[in-house]
């Protein structure tokens, strides 16, 4: 049963033990993950690796095969009303009337929400001033993709789900999305993103969980993630015959002491000697890479 | 409530507006039949009499069954439908809303139909006018609902023109549209008998025509709404927002 929970509940999302099956195939295996209210948390993960069933499960599109799930206090399954009217989405691909001009859309969008925002604002946002009179069968497809933002801000959700929301964008356009993100950030939104994109992940999300075959790897702030179990620190340097060399190590402490009690027995210097923790990057291509024998 | 199943439907009635391929075939097709017909049988009243209910039925069928099933076949592989289900508009009010568009073509054709029938023909206005509303509202829930249901089984949307016309055109043919259907050979009359568009075609006739009331009617009654109750049924056991995982 729903029960709301009252607004002073920090958790904007909870996700404890979910699967999704589709017949014998396992999309979801078992994930968990809460998401703070005001916080942009980030699902990042290969295609195929399950974000968009998971996301769309949050998002009342599809039902949970087991677990537990609450959306602003609501079960999304049973699709509130309520829920609808505090939440925006934006779908990784969809589409609209072909015969709609952008700010008819806008308009008629905001006229499904109870307190929704000025639409001329939403436009003015999302980039689409010059093409508000524009119908949407002569939009480009990045501007496609700026009226589903513009749609799905219009309503002022407190919380927006953007599944994959700069794929097919050209870098300018992206930076733009990018701070329309900031933008919701900056009102205290909570936002759901997933990408691919690891830069995406590390510049707009407070936390990442990086998803892969059904399973959360591991979750953290972008800076911290690979502190923990998975955690490595690369250690390079170049060695006198001017070789670059690289480890990896659990204990940079050990192995930097043997590094330089060896060098100097020898009388060498270990140029360029850096100790680095592994970016977000090398987090997620070790995370994810595919073993092969 | 009712607000936003209004103002969903001026929405839709825009976009219909806007849309010529659309307005076209839902809305002159008929018209230049009628037309075409018309001249031919000019001179010739019992032919004008089968002509213009039949032409009256085929438009309530292309105004809500091929309309719909082409339209919810491109909303929901286009994932218009998906991403109306993710705002706060209650689905109920959105179908009803796009329904009510479908009945509006519907409604406008019959009138457009009575007119010319009377204007350019010479057609008596609809004795009856009690039995052209019951037949005309049956007509259409009865084709709504199967054009919403035979959606569901069009794959995509390039393929709806060959499955929707492969039941329009021979029903069509075989209903009575263009000639008395009395007059065609039995194995093709117990088919049509079988199916709503003669029956509704019978229920015009008797309104626009002959006169007959309702009491003539009531087994083309029971007709349309068997098949009502089928498409009704497959319409929403079958009703998905989304276009099928490819």
């Amino acid at each position: 049963m729903s029960n709301p929970r009252p607004p002073s509940d920090p958790l904007a999302i909870e996700v404890a033990d979910l699967v999704k099956r589709y017949g014998a195939v396992e999309a979801v295996r078992g994930i968990d993950f809460a998401v703070a209210r005001g916080e942009v948390f980030g699902l990042l993960g290969p295609n195929g690796a399950g974000k968009t069933t998971t996301v769309e499960i949050l998002e009342g599109y599809r039902h949970r095969t087991a677990g537990e799930v609450r959306v602003l206090g609501f079960d999304p399954a049973q699709r509130p009303r309520a829920l609808r009217q505090r939440m925006g989405i934006v779908l990784q691909s969809t589409g609209l009337y072909r015969h709609i001009s952008v700010r008819e859309a806008v308009v008629h969008w905001a006229g499904f929400y109870p307190r929704p925002r000025d639409p001329d604002e939403v436009i003015a946002l999302a980039g689409l001033i010059e093409a508000q009179g524009t119908r949407v069968r002569a939009l480009s497809g990045g501007q496609l993709r700026r009226l589903d933002f513009a749609l799905a801000l219009v309503g002022d959700p407190e919380l927006v789900f953007l599944d994959e929301p700069t794929t097919g964008f050209d870098p300018a356009a992206r930076r733009n999305a990018w701070e329309v993100i900031r933008s919701l950030r900056a009102l205290g939104k909570t936002v759901l993103l997933t990408t691919h994109y690891l830069d995406e992940a590390a510049a707009l999300a407070d936390r990442v969980a990086i998803i892969k075959d059904g399973r959360i790897l591991a979750e953290g702030a972008p800076g911290e993630l690979g502190v923990g179990a998975t955690s490595r620190y690369r250690v390079a340097w170049r060695d006198a015959a001017g070789e670059v060399h690289e480890r990896i190590t659990d204990d940079p402490t050990a192995l930097l002491a043997t590094l330089t009690t060896e060098a100097l027995a020898r009388g060498e210097r270990l140029e360029e000697l850096s100790v680095t923790r592994p970016s977000l990057e090398d987090v997620y291509l070790e995370l994810t890479a595919e073993v092969t024998s | 409530m009712s607000a936003l199943i209004w103002r969903q439907y001026r929405l839709e009635r825009r976009m219909f507006w806007r849309n010529p391929t659309a307005a076209f075939f839902n809305f002159l097709f008929p018209l230049i039949l009628l037309a075409l017909f018309g001249a031919v049988f000019a001179n010739d009243q019992s032919n004008l009499n089968v002509i213009v209910p039949g032409i009256a039925g085929m438009a309530v069928m292309a105004t809500t069954f091929t309309a719909l099933a082409f339209s919810m076949t491109f909303l929901r592989e286009q994932g218009v439908l998906k991403r109306i289900r993710g705002t706060p508009l209650p689905s109920g009010a959105y179908l009803a809303a796009v329904f009510a568009s479908a009945v509006a073509n519907a409604i406008l054709q019959i009138v457009i139909i009575v007119l010319a029938g009377r204007t350019v023909f010479g057609i008596p206005w609809p004795p009856a006018p009690l039995e052209l509303v019951v037949f005309a509202a049956a007509g259409v829930v009865c084709f709504a609902s199967l054009g919403i249901a035979l959606s569901h089984a069009i794959p995509n949307f390039e393929s709806a023109p060959a499955y929707t016309n492969a039941i329009f055109l021979p029903v069509i043919f075989i209903s009575g549209v263009f000639f008395d259907a009395d007059k065609a050979p039995k194995f093709l009359t117990d088919i049509a008998e079988a199916l709503p568009l003669i029956h509704l075609i019978d229920g015009l006739s008797g309104a626009m025509v002959t006169g007959q009331g309702l009491s003539h009617h009531w087994s083309d009654l029971a007709v349309l709404a068997v098949w009502s109750a089928i498409g009704i049924f497959l319409a929403v056991r079958g009703f998905s927002w989304e276009a099928r995982r490819s």
